[in-house]
């Protein structure tokens, strides 16, 4: 009896389930773009959620206390002088970024979420293709095309957070990769204080110098699985972008082309028998915390990392692996590409750069209002606040750059140097897929096997995410 | 004493001396980390400092979790016991055809829903219940996810207590509520007490389900909060990490000491007479 | 403890054979309290309700998701196609997939199977005659290793294999040892077995708190030894819980992915346990559908493992 009851009621929820499942696409915000624009648009009383992977007392908790202690408390006080009553709520967050990720996705597919969200730029395309977000002017309409902050904004920068030619979000910062080395070992390795390579053999001579010191790994260039995205972000795409490719180009994927070759060639000096970087590092859990704890106490020799390494890991106030003499012994230069002329655009140096941005949720209620707070929070005013609170950061604006960095040498120089040679991967719902790919032939070289290997090998399982019908450049 | 009895005794000692050297061990990171001024992963005489406990203590959300955490492993505790002593007992004692592997197959469901995937669904589920940003949700949740576990060993228990005894209360006119009250949890305790204690365990340190289903920070539990403890850049804050791992662990271990004294596995005999 | 043995101690029938055994004939199911069917299922309805709105409708759902091509973003969140058994074609003709498998049955086996119950087992044999302090802090440092939620263990266990400054490396004087990268299939076996022997340390100090002493004193005066008494007194008396204790850690120890953050399933995918295969087909792949295929899939392979746990217990049985 119970059991038949049991098996009846399993037997229904079933039913539901796949009824629910089924008809879950149709309801839940596919591809919707945005409502009406003016929706609520002279509403007097408004509540905003302003969502980011920020908490108070952990992760970003500057960026979370920006938005406490200035963005809600001057925007309510503005609205508040045109007669409008704004209640702003802050959800904080502050997780691993693709838990982020995965909360947000679940919020946006089940129509719920804060207003304005903060999202990594590389995850645009994905959101977009899912219908989560919607392009600017579908949310906000003309306001959008009119404000007066887009042309501080470079248009490389704009397009972290663009697709498909539309601007789904305003980006929030970006940054730029550079090499940092230690001055004290350079000194003891009989290399310039003021070292700045123009070759990729020039990085490896010096590393062949370094090595003549004792307990020092020359070279940290991330490679391998564990270290994921900063594998192909602080490794294999500037080093790529160094033989004048790029990962994607003219609507087709990179394959085993001669630039994925050398820079796999690369990785083969570096991790081969000179051993210039150290392999075993590459294939540990933690390697890249490890090699941050090495360079930190002088144990490694040279690093790829973008502003972050010097502002949240070395930083002596607040790093997780402080360097107290940072500002003494601390070198940085920029990459230099394969041999001078031969990067991106014939340009000597290049570099890599990521950003972050916030986009406004298709299903908010107050259209106006959330686009008017998410300038509000792109003002030359808040950027400003925001270094006031939190420390120097390159902004996306470049009015507020050229003040406001120049106390921090290193974040000056990323953001004069630079970002003028920078480079963005493709934000593609496809990447992270490739990215791993990259990431698997990279493995494969500092483990031993040959860069034409590693690439044929990479090609194939290229051919096996974005198949094989010409979207594949070789 | 005999000499065998002796051996016995020092081979004993020599025995639980190892397994408390190779589970201890890895436990010396705990001692050391929290009370570095910049721990790495590595055992150290610390940099001595107490600075990362008034960090933690002046945390907005650090303290507070650990009262969610409290509160929702109690919840769950709770009803996971009421309910799978209930179903247990009932499944123990009347035949029905099929229901060991009806268990079983339960069980092998609530592996599913430990996963990423069931994520989503249990997500949509609580949003058209109106459970999100409720810590009952989260109780629910999980409740359902243990209970098919909790039943399946609670029955075992249930299968090797006698059931003279409840003949003759239900002799004297005892009603089954009764019964199951006053005569099978008392047999039962052990059983009660391990399910109690595993309970707690899954809930401490589950990460994924609260983290999905509640929305503020002041309702996370500590296992969402510890990983707040990072960097932009994904890197751990080992400082704070190492020093909250410690506060962490201390409610558990409190309440094992405590449910071990109380109900303890230390009966000689789950049947008191 | 030194009370007079009643005569309802021990089960005229002996103790009841349990364990997941569907269909048997049993003694236990006289219905000494007085239930009826129909308090009976009155008493298992709360339960059966919150699994059911809990765990069977998000499970069934997670399994027809499984024969989708969904993912959680992308073109493939906004529409996604149903694709029939194609996930399960995938996964199993997946290189990695097998060899994944492989090393989770390698996995279930040692650290589970044989480590966990065995130490579990010699744990909650050996404390039952230590000294109480003695045997609290043997049991706490035990659960320590339990509680102690993966993130945090993961850290203990680098601190522990590092292969610059290690505690063990230290120890042992193997300085550069890399444990992890020259023995990593070990490592997380050993790893395992410390983190969740626990449970089974529990189970079976509840199991033999139920055994009746008055058995214990039988087997005493009648001189039995150590292993005539766990043959006669206590195997019969816990075989359910043997094979409950089986059951579940088998079924855990198949979805584990601690060792994720010890290995990152590396080097070159060879501590790849299918809890890791999921997480990375899942999620940094982001190929949902297929991660519930895999669910299921994994759920057939416990079934078949199950069903020969209950052929050998029944085996046994005299």
């Amino acid at each position: 009896m119970r059991l038949n009851t049991g098996l009846g009621a399993t037997a229904g929820l079933l039913a539901t389930a796949l009824v629910l499942a089924a008809c879950g696409s149709d309801d839940d915000g596919g591809g919707s773009a945005g409502g009406d624009p003016s929706q609520n648009a002279d509403a007097t009383e408004v509540t905003l959620t302003i969502t980011d992977n920020a908490i108070a007392g952990g992760k970003n908790s500057e960026g979370a206390a920006w938005i406490t202690d200035y963005v809600i408390p001057e925007f309510t006080a503005m609205q508040e002088a045109k007669g409008v009553d704004v209640t702003i709520e802050f959800e904080e967050n502050g997780v691993d970024d693709e838990d982020y990720k995965t909360k947000i996705a679940l919020d946006l597919q089940s129509g719920a979420g804060g207003d304005i969200i903060s999202i990594d730029g590389i995850w645009t395309g994905e959101f977009a293709e899912a219908g989560y977000i919607a392009p600017l002017t579908d949310i906000a309409g003309d306001a959008v095309e009119e404000w007066d902050g887009w042309e501080q904004i470079p248009e490389a920068v704009q397009q972290a957070m663009t697709f498909d030619d539309q601007a789904y979000g305003i980006p929030v910062g970006t940054d730029g990769r550079v090499i940092y080395f230690n001055k004290e070992l350079f000194a003891q390795a009989g290399l310039p204080e003021d070292w700045q390579p123009t070759s990729w053999e020039e990085i490896l001579e010096a590393a062949r110098a370094l090595k003549q010191l004792d307990g020092v790994t020359p070279l940290q260039v991330n490679a391998g699985v564990p270290m994921g995205e900063a594998t192909t972000m602080q490794g294999f795409l500037p080093l790529l972008a160094g033989t004048g490719e790029q990962i994607w180009a003219d609507d087709t994927w990179t394959g085993a082309t001669d630039g994925v070759t050398e820079v796999l060639d690369f990785y083969g000096q570096v991790y081969g028998e000179e051993e210039l970087g150290d392999p075993l590092l590459q294939q540990e859990a933690q390697g890249r915390d490890t090699s941050f704890q090495l360079f930190a106490s002088g144990q490694v020799g040279m690093l790829i990392e973008g502003d972050y390494f010097w502002r949240s890991v070395i930083n002596p106030d607040e790093g997780i692996a402080p360097m107290a003499n940072r500002d003494e012994v601390v070198g940085w230069a920029k990459i230099p590409a394969r041999e001078p002329g031969a990067g991106l655009n014939g340009q000597d140096f290049v570099s890599m750069s990521g950003g972050t941005g916030r986009v406004i949720n298709p299903n908010t209620e107050f259209p106006q209002q959330a686009w008017e707070l998410l300038t509000f929070m792109n003002s030359p005013e808040a950027f400003e606040a925001m270094i006031s609170i939190g420390g120097a950061r390159i902004t996306p604006r470049d009015d507020v750059n050229a003040e406001a960095l120049a106390g921090d040498p290193l974040m000056s120089f990323i953001a004069e140097e630079v970002l003028p040679i920078t480079a963005y991967r493709p934000a593609l719902a496809l990447y992270p897929q490739v990215s791993v790919a990259l990431q698997n032939a990279t493995a494969a070289v500092a483990s031993g096997t040959s860069a034409e290997d590693a690439a044929t090998a990479y090609q194939s399982e290229l051919e096996g995410i974005v198949g094989d019908d010409g979207s594949i450049a070789d | 004493m005999t000499v065998r009895a002796a051996l016995g005794v020092v081979g004993r000692y020599v025995f639980a001396g190892f397994v408390f050297v190779f589970f201890a061990l890895p436990l010396l990171w705990l001692l050391s980390a929290p009370f570095d001024t910049a721990p790495s992963v590595q055992v150290s005489l610390p940099d001595f400092t107490l600075e990362n406990f008034r960090t933690l203590w002046d945390n907005p959300y650090a303290m507070r979790s650990l009262g969610n955490s409290v509160l929702i492993a109690a919840g769950t505790m709770a009803i996971t016991l009421v309910l799978a002593a209930l179903a247990s007992y009932a499944l123990s004692r009347v035949r029905i055809p099929g229901r060991d592997t009806l268990l079983y197959l339960l069980l092998l469901l609530s592996s599913i829903v430990t996963g990423t995937a069931a994520m989503v669904p249990t997500f949509l589920l609580m949003t058209e219940l109106g459970l999100i940003d409720r810590q009952l949700g989260v109780v629910l949740v999980l409740t359902g996810g243990l209970l098919p576990t909790a039943i399946f060993i609670l029955k075992d228990f249930m299968d090797s207590t006698p059931r003279s005894y409840e003949e003759s209360a239900r002799v004297f006119g005892a009603s089954s509520l009764q019964i199951l009250r006053h005569v099978v949890v008392p047999i039962a305790r052990p059983g009660l007490a391990t399910i109690a204690v595993w309970a707690v365990v899954q809930v401490w340190g589950n990460f994924l389900v609260p983290f999905i289903l509640l929305r503020s920070p002041d309702r996370q539990p500590a296992a969402v909060v510890m990983f707040t403890f990072y960097t932009e850049g994904g890197q751990p804050n080992l400082a704070l990490i190492s020093t909250f791992s410690l506060l962490f662990s201390i409610p558990v271990v409190l309440m094992y000491l405590f449910v071990n004294r109380r109900y303890g596995f230390r009966f000689h005999g789950g049947i008191k007479r | 403890m030194t009370t007079v043995p009643s005569p309802t101690d021990v089960d005229p029938a002996g103790p009841a054979p349990t364990g997941a055994g569907a269909g048997r004939a049993r003694i236990d199911d006289g219905d000494a309290a007085g239930l009826g069917r129909w308090r009976a299922t009155g008493f298992v309805a709360p339960a059966l309700l919150v699994v059911a709105v809990f765990l069977v409708f998000p499970a069934i759902w997670t399994l027809y998701l499984g024969l989708t091509n969904w993912r959680l973003t992308g073109l493939a969140a906004a529409e996604p196609e149903f694709v029939g058994t194609e996930n399960y074609t995938d996964a199993l003709s997946d290189p990695a997939f097998r060899n994944s498998l492989l090393l989770t049955l390698a996995f279930v086996f040692f650290s589970a199977i044989v480590g966990q119950s065995i130490l579990g087992f010699a744990l909650a044999w050996t404390a039952r005659r230590l000294r109480p302090a003695v045997r609290s802090v043997l049991e706490t440092v035990v659960l320590l290793a339990w509680i102690i939620p993966a993130s945090v263990v993961a850290f203990l266990w680098l601190a522990l294999l590092d292969r610059r400054e290690g505690t063990l490396n230290a120890l042992l004087g193997t300085d550069g040892t890399a444990w992890l990268l020259e023995y990593p299939m070990q490592s997380i076996i050993v790893f395992n077995i410390w983190n969740g022997t626990a449970f089974s340390m529990l189970l079976f100090s509840s199991a033999l708190a139920s055994v009746p002493p008055s058995q214990f004193e039988t087997a005493r005066m009648a001189g039995a030894g150590t292993f005539a008494t766990l043959r006669d007194v206590v195997l019969p008396n816990i075989r359910g819980h043997i094979l409950t204790n089986t059951l579940l850690i088998t079924l855990w120890t198949f979805n584990v992915f601690a060792p994720y953050l010890i290995t990152a399933g590396g080097p070159q995918g060879r501590t790849e346990i299918l809890g890791i295969y999921i997480y990375r087909v899942a999620l940094r792949d982001g190929a949902l559908g297929e991660g519930a295929a895999l669910s299921l899939i994994m759920i057939i392979i416990n079934l078949i493992v199950a069903s020969v746990y209950l052929r050998l217990l029944r085996e046994r049985r005299p």
